[in-house]
């Protein structure tokens, strides 16, 4: 972990904590003032637990031009980003694609690149639909691993991240808390329910908690299409291709709008917004973990909508080229911040029962 | 084509802003002429947190009530008495409506602040503190059509007979001059002058630090004086407290406060004590600090706590200079080292039994036979390491200010200026003639600037 950023964290901190004006806004500050002296671990789990909403950045009377030069969400947004960068499993791929746009751009054709590889060299002999083009053992060989070894070193991280932060035994009701909070969003929505302060400057609204709520449901549905897809091939003899009234179908059209839609609306907040309140040297590598989200999205869309046409071949290796990129960067990429955010949020119901 | 105002308001804080949005829901069209740059605009509003707000049972954050007669019999605990009555139930009683006028405005608040649990029924706290209200007040404020200039230096109001006649303002290298139909005076008092307060107080002033916005310099309420505009308040006082030494010379707000005199003692440059530090809760002594701390040598004191006191009050913005001798703490802080370990040598010989002590209330732990005496929470300091923290006097407003009526209207020996009224800090001499109570400012300033801003409007229409 950086020194200098821990050191200007805690400066900042230990200003908030004479101060307290913020302490209705989120789960920060509550937190924050618990404490008199801020330890690095502490001023880590304060990090993963600031949404970014920047209530407390406009409420600030000590931002600049002041003298106390107070920006705690982007100091906080660099620590965090810094953090996963430290915890991630191995950590030179976080290093590489955490903060790069560049690198997950390549990332990506690479994977398309594999794909086409795939369906040309290993192609199927006797598949139907998608199958035709590549067979369901070639995919599942190929996507088994690039889920299962990503979730491995997740759980490195957020292990490592455990116990930096002095985390200990986990509670049920803490679990349950967290996934409440995080289902609703709670700690974008600001202390008084009116949302947070985003791409309008102190204004608040609703949009970014909805935009990110649409990216973040239209996964899971997603998610939740493939999972009910799996079930039904290997545990019913089901395969593909379902109809348009069959559970991966609805799941995935759903998932697949919303999280098209969602991806883009956060995009144009994200270009409205103020870069300095976030992690301004990770805003290119966060736009092009968005970009590839709802590229996933979009094109499983297209794929749906090409079944039967000539373009389906080039649009399925395009669609899975991006899925793969997408899994494999899981770690090292913004999608990490979910898993983290948790762990924060559960941390969090620990301390402050 | 130059835009013509029904109303120019001097000052963009609190309660130029309700007289603002008041007056653009009456139809009036209105002008804010802030003299700071957009982000420290709002005046000393920008550091406040919370509004007193009278209730007869619970309201928005508040809990059980408050009500008229016990608001007003605080309010003249600590002013002595010297208070308006007829003003100052005035405005407790319309800061009830105030509340929720202030909700549908834009502001949002939030259960007391920790720390202040003891304000919890009697102060509705902010979410975000005064700069988020006055964030929410200029949204509201444009949405309702009123225009604002920022670092509009207003220099001159032209008065002619009983009627402002014209404004004059400068905006970068430039003059302006408007001659709206009715103009609103809310630009606060004039302690960041600092020339002004030296004249007013004497050369210590120079050494006082002003703990809000720079941009109170007291210009129009100099320029309206001058011409005999009625004036109320005591002209060589303001309102000190004592806060953190190292604070800087202006803004400081919230965070330079210290709570950490009633466990210490302090001492002046030459290394000794000159007052109780025991004497009362912090709350009800902070006040008479900054006076006592003015009147030392330097306009400086030394607090000097031991390591068992260290965290029994809110964490200040400046780490304590520590040391693991009192003469290591001395030369750090710069005192004489022979005088400061006699001083507390002295001060511990005089303390007693110790068993009874406890840090939030008066526990009568005392000394016995020290001049001054220290008459609660006197522990002996022994412990290492040693803490010290330096205090000076931080301004907090003026008391002189515009004389008004209970319409918020000027006036001079003739009789009320027609089209001139006065909200907020400008005019608070009229209600508070000495001392403070917390959230009063901001309930003056919420009351007199709808005030204001519904007279001026009536005018102007």
């Amino acid at each position: 972990m950086q020194t200098d950023l821990l050191q200007e964290a805690r400066r900042q901190a230990e200003i908030c904590n004479a101060c307290r004006y913020c302490e209705g806004y989120c789960s920060v500050f509550p937190a924050l003032h618990r404490e008199r002296a801020f330890a690095d671990g502490t001023l880590i789990q304060l990090a993963n637990l600031c949404h970014n909403c920047r209530g407390c950045y406009y409420a600030c009377q000590y931002t600049a031009p002041h003298e106390f030069n107070l920006n705690l969400p982007g100091i906080l947004a660099d620590l965090r980003h810094e953090s996963w960068e430290d915890f991630a499993c191995p950590a030179p791929l976080a290093r590489a694609f955490q903060k790069s746009g560049v690198m997950i751009a390549l990332a990506t054709l690479l994977g398309f690149a594999a794909l086409f590889w795939a369906a040309r060299g290993l192609g199927s002999t006797d598949g139907e639909g998608f199958y035709a083009v590549l067979s369901h053992n070639a995919m599942v060989a190929i996507f088994a691993p690039a889920f299962l070894l990503p979730l491995v070193s997740l759980w490195i991280g957020l292990r490592r991240y455990w116990a930096a932060t002095g985390g200990g035994a986990v509670r049920l009701g803490d679990i349950a808390a967290a996934f409440g909070s995080a289902s609703r969003m709670k700690n974008l929505a600001g202390g008084h329910g009116d949302g947070c302060n985003f791409e309008e400057e102190d204004r608040f609204s609703h949009a970014r908690r909805f935009a990110h709520q649409a990216v973040m449901y239209g996964f899971l549905l997603s998610f939740a299409a493939t999972s009910a897809a799996t079930v039904m091939h290997y545990g019913f003899g089901l395969r593909a291709p379902y109809a348009l009234w069959s559970l991966p179908k609805l799941l995935g059209l759903s998932g697949g709008v919303l999280l098209t839609g969602g991806a883009v609306w956060m995009l144009v907040l994200k270009l409205r917004a103020d870069k300095h309140l976030g992690a301004a040297t990770a805003w290119g590598g966060e736009v092009a973990f968005i970009l590839l989200l709802g590229f996933v999205a979009a094109s499983g869309l297209a794929l749906y909508a090409s079944t039967g046409t000539a373009a389906m071949p080039v649009l399925l290796s395009l669609h899975l080229g991006a899925v793969l990129a997408f899994f494999l960067l899981t770690p090292f990429s913004k999608m990490a911040h979910g898993f983290y955010r948790l762990a924060a949020l559960v941390r969090e119901g620990k301390s402050a029962r | 084509m130059t835009k013509t105002y029904d109303i120019a308001i001097i000052g963009g804080g609190n309660a130029a802003l309700c007289a603002a949005m008041t007056a653009a829901e009456a139809g009036a069209r209105v002008l804010i002429l802030e003299t700071a740059p957009k982000p420290y605009r709002g005046g000393n509003s920008r550091h406040t947190r919370n509004f007193r707000c009278m209730h007869s049972g619970p309201l928005g954050p508040l809990v059980e009530s408050y009500s008229e007669e016990e608001y007003f019999a605080d309010l003249l605990k600590v002013t002595g008495g010297r208070t308006d009555e007829k003003l100052a139930r005035l405005a407790i009683r319309t800061s009830q409506d105030c509340l929720p006028w202030m909700q549908a405005h834009g502001v949002r608040f939030q259960p007391s602040l920790s720390g202040t649990l003891s304000l919890a029924r009697t102060n509705a706290f902010f979410m975000g503190g005064g700069k988020s209200l006055v964030n929410a007040y200029y949204r509201t404020a444009a949405g309702l059509g009123v225009d604002v200039l920022y670092e509009a230096n207003v220099t001159h109001l032209e008065l002619d007979g009983d009627r402002i006649a014209w404004v004059d303002y400068t905006q970068g290298e430039q003059a302006h001059r408007i001659e709206p139909k009715a103009v609103i005076v809310a630009s606060g008092g004039f302690q960041a002058d600092t020339d002004w307060l030296t004249r007013a107080w004497g050369p210590a002033a120079e050494n006082f630090l002003i703990r809000g916005t720079p941009y109170n310099r007291g210009v129009v309420l100099a320029d309206l004086l001058d011409q005999g505009v009625h004036s109320v308040g005591d002209p060589t006082q303001c309102h000190a407290v004592a806060i953190d030494g190292r604070a800087p010379k202006f803004d400081g707000g919230i965070v330079t406060r210290l709570d950490c005199v009633p466990f210490s003692i302090v001492v002046n440059k030459d290394g000794a004590r000159f007052y109780d530090e025991g004497e009362d809760v912090w709350p009800k002594r902070y006040a008479i600090w900054g006076r006592l701390v003015a009147a030392q040598p330097d306009q400086v004191g030394y607090v000097i706590i031991d390591a068992k006191s260290l965290n029994l009050f809110m964490p200040s913005v400046f780490p304590p200079i520590e040391a693991n001798t009192l003469d290591g703490l001395a030369q750090k802080l710069g005192l004489p080292a022979e005088k400061l370990r006699k001083t507390v040598n002295d001060f511990n010989a005089a303390c007693g039994d110790t068993s009874g002590f406890h840090p939030t209330e008066l526990d009568g732990v005392a000394t016995t036979g020290l001049v001054p005496p220290k008459t609660n929470w006197a522990r002996p300091i022994t412990e290492a390491p040693f803490y010290g923290y330096s205090l000076r006097t931080g301004v907090t407003f003026t008391y002189l200010g515009l004389k008004v009526d209970e319409n918020a209207q000027c006036s001079t020996d003739t009789g009320p200026i027609r089209n001139l009224w006065a909200a907020g800090e400008t005019m608070a001499g009229s209600i508070l003639g000495q001392g403070y109570l917390a959230g009063y400012g901001m309930t003056i300033g919420t009351v007199f600037g709808r005030i204001a801003g519904r007279e001026a409007a009536a005018y102007a229409n």
